[in-house]
């Protein structure tokens, strides 16, 4: 097993290091972040080049990926090209929103994806299980901006029940996320991913409905419910696992766009920010922590994957 | 042989219903798309009536923020769309299928290096890549494509490796090698088509994918550039809460069509699944 978890590890490190090279090629091919910080007739070509100097732009390519990699792995990823503000500063401030909005869809949408896909397998081929299925084809299928849109007009600008924008009222006490703010992008997030998994469970399920040992308890008389909740969903398990690892990087893509909407301040609302504004250290340092979860989430799945199912082969 | 297979395929996908209603829809809108110099009642860039009108006669979607028809628009859009979502399908399968081809046949150290690689691309959010490649690239229509075309290959790569090494050791594909066939032979004409109908599958995902992408950078600015309408950047006008809350004709038609396409676009998959390979459990 450790020697598994190593090796999946090593693998993973591999992966990483070739994320950065790219990462930081992907960057400097760009194009050069002094024309774009100081563009303006006003600036003289002295200037530019005092300021290249101190961003330490004139340097050759591999000299400049192996200074920043360095100050990464200290923890340092510069100071944003806009705010002047150190990277990792503005990170710590906007992580809590984010988190709060990725954890809260994460859970509803496996909340609604295990339900429903259970009771489809289950109710095979009744008319819920065809609603089922087509609802999480519609889940799948309506752009995440567009149900943002639509929930906007209806409940914010026609209901005026919720907030369309923000995280919390302006002028509030305290500094939290407020939750009539939270429920709009929590459910546009929730939808789309539960869409995308509800049919996997419901496969998933199906599947180990089918099982020798599901038919051995049934055969030993053992009533529907009991056997589907004591022996089917302790199988459902791993592809439980699976679907929370599949989602990771959907919640970071769809969360810089529902941010952007929603006004969200968080990791995604700065994302975009950066993106639009070439702000290359955010950018780096959001492509690199992005993939660095994601690894890890890959690297974690596989492990309990291991753990929830002993007849994984450990290579 | 190969004619009783295709036949068999069409008629296990002529049985499910959704699906074949789902290719009529998508046939009917990708006929509209392609006619639209012909249907669309004006140019897409035509100023032809008042400023933001409702809909009504003469203007069957109303006219947009500066007094174009809608409607016109929506179809030079669907067309724009369709073509964006076609065309990087069918760059990223390319690409897949040769990567995945090239890893799964040669094995080792090719295998080793490709398959790292497409790691790397998984790792990164999807859509964090295409909009950060997309503010390197000047948006427009052919940079989405090659974006969309160049980011989207990995599922299509991992497929195709998968099943070129459960093929690779069939009898028959032995029985080629032993027989001196070269090895272009071995890769296209034995060891491609077995693995042809499950890409297929997975392009249909594909394509609902890109459709879905291409909208959501338009709709953000970062895709194609107005005045050349897509079916994302014709939902531009919504960010604003006017627009939004009183003249849904602004934007609730391009995005219902998005959603009838894509959805459509799916069930095809679905049936197209079930039809290649009758197996599977529903």
């Amino acid at each position: 097993m450790t020697r598994y978890i190593l090796k999946r590890l090593g693998v993973a490190l591999i992966v990483l290091f070739g994320i950065t090279v790219i990462d930081f090629f992907i960057m400097t091919l760009a194009g050069n972040p002094v024309e774009i910080l100081s563009g303006g007739p006003k600036v003289s070509e002295a200037m530019l080049a005092q300021r290249a100097e101190n961003l330490g732009l004139n340097k050759p390519v591999y000299v400049q990926y192996v200074n920043w990699l360095n100050a990464v792995l200290h923890g340092d990823f510069g100071y944003s090209y806009k705010t002047y503000e150190p990277v990792s500063q503005m990170i710590r401030a906007r992580l809590a929103p984010t988190l709060i909005l990725m954890g809260t869809s994460l859970a509803l949408s496996l909340v609604i994806a295990v339900s429903a896909g259970i009771y489809a397998a289950v109710h095979r081929r009744s008319a819920g299980d065809y609603a089922v299925v087509t609802g999480a084809f519609l889940g799948q299928s309506v752009p995440q901006f567009f149900l943002a849109l639509v929930l906007i007009a209806v409940f914010s600008v026609n209901l005026g029940w919720l907030p369309s924008s923000g995280i919390r009222k302006l002028g509030s006490a305290g500094s939290g996320v407020q939750f009539r703010y939270l429920i709009l992008p929590c459910l546009v997030l929730a939808f789309g991913m539960a869409g995308s998994n509800i049919r996997y469970i419901r496969s998933a399920m199906l599947e180990i409905l089918n099982k020798d040992y599901l038919r051995t308890a049934r055969g030993k008389g053992l009533g529907r419910t009991l056997v589907i909740w004591k022996h089917a969903l302790r199988n459902a398990l791993i592809p439980i696992i699976t679907v929370i690892g599949m989602e990771i990087p959907g919640l970071f893509g769809g969360s810089i766009i529902i941010e952007q909407m929603f006004g969200w301040q968080g990791l995604g609302l700065m994302t975009m920010n950066a993106i639009l504004g070439r702000d290359y250290p955010v950018i780096m340092a959001m492509c690199l922590i992005s993939a660095v979860v994601v690894l890890a989430a890959n690297l974690i799945t596989d492990i309990l994957y291991a753990v929830a199912d002993p007849t994984v082969r450990l290579e | 042989m190969e004619e009783s297979y295709i036949r068999s395929v069409a008629r296990r996908f002529s049985y499910h219903k959704a699906g074949m209603v789902s290719l009529a829809v998508v046939i009917l809108i990708a006929a509209a798309a392609l006619l639209a110099p012909v249907i669309a009642p004006y140019g897409y860039e035509d100023i032809v009536g008042g400023i933001s009108q409702p809909p009504g006669p003469g203007h069957l979607l109303g006219t947009d923020g500066i007094g174009r028809d809608m409607f016109s628009r929506l179809l030079y859009g669907t067309r724009t769309s369709l073509f964006v979502g076609l065309a990087a399908t069918l760059l990223s399968t390319a690409v897949g299928v040769v990567l995945g081809l090239v890893a799964g046949y040669f094995g080792g150290i090719w295998d080793m290096i490709l398959m790292r690689f497409t790691d790397m691309v998984m790792s990164f959010p999807y859509i964090l890549l295409v909009l950060v490649a997309s503010v390197i690239f000047k948006p427009g229509m052919w940079n989405i494509i090659l974006i969309l075309g160049f980011v989207d290959w990995t599922g299509v790569a991992r497929l195709v490796r998968g099943n070129v090494l459960a093929v690779k050791d069939e009898n028959y594909v032995q029985a080629a090698r032993l027989a001196g066939m070269p090895r272009r032979h071995l890769l296209f004409s034995e060891i491609l088509p077995n693995v042809i109908a499950p890409v297929l599958v997975f392009a249909t995902s594909v394509m609902a994918l890109s459709i879905l992408d291409e909208a959501a950078l338009s709709f953000l600015g970062m895709g194609v550039q107005p005045p050349d309408p897509s079916l994302g950047n014709l939902l531009n006008g919504a960010q604003s809460l006017t627009v939004l809350g009183s003249m849904p004709w602004l934007w609730l038609a391009p995005g219902l069509t998005i959603v009838l396409l894509v959805v459509c676009v799916n069930f095809v998959g679905d049936a197209l699944r079930d039809a290649v390979d009758p197996t599977t459990m529903r």
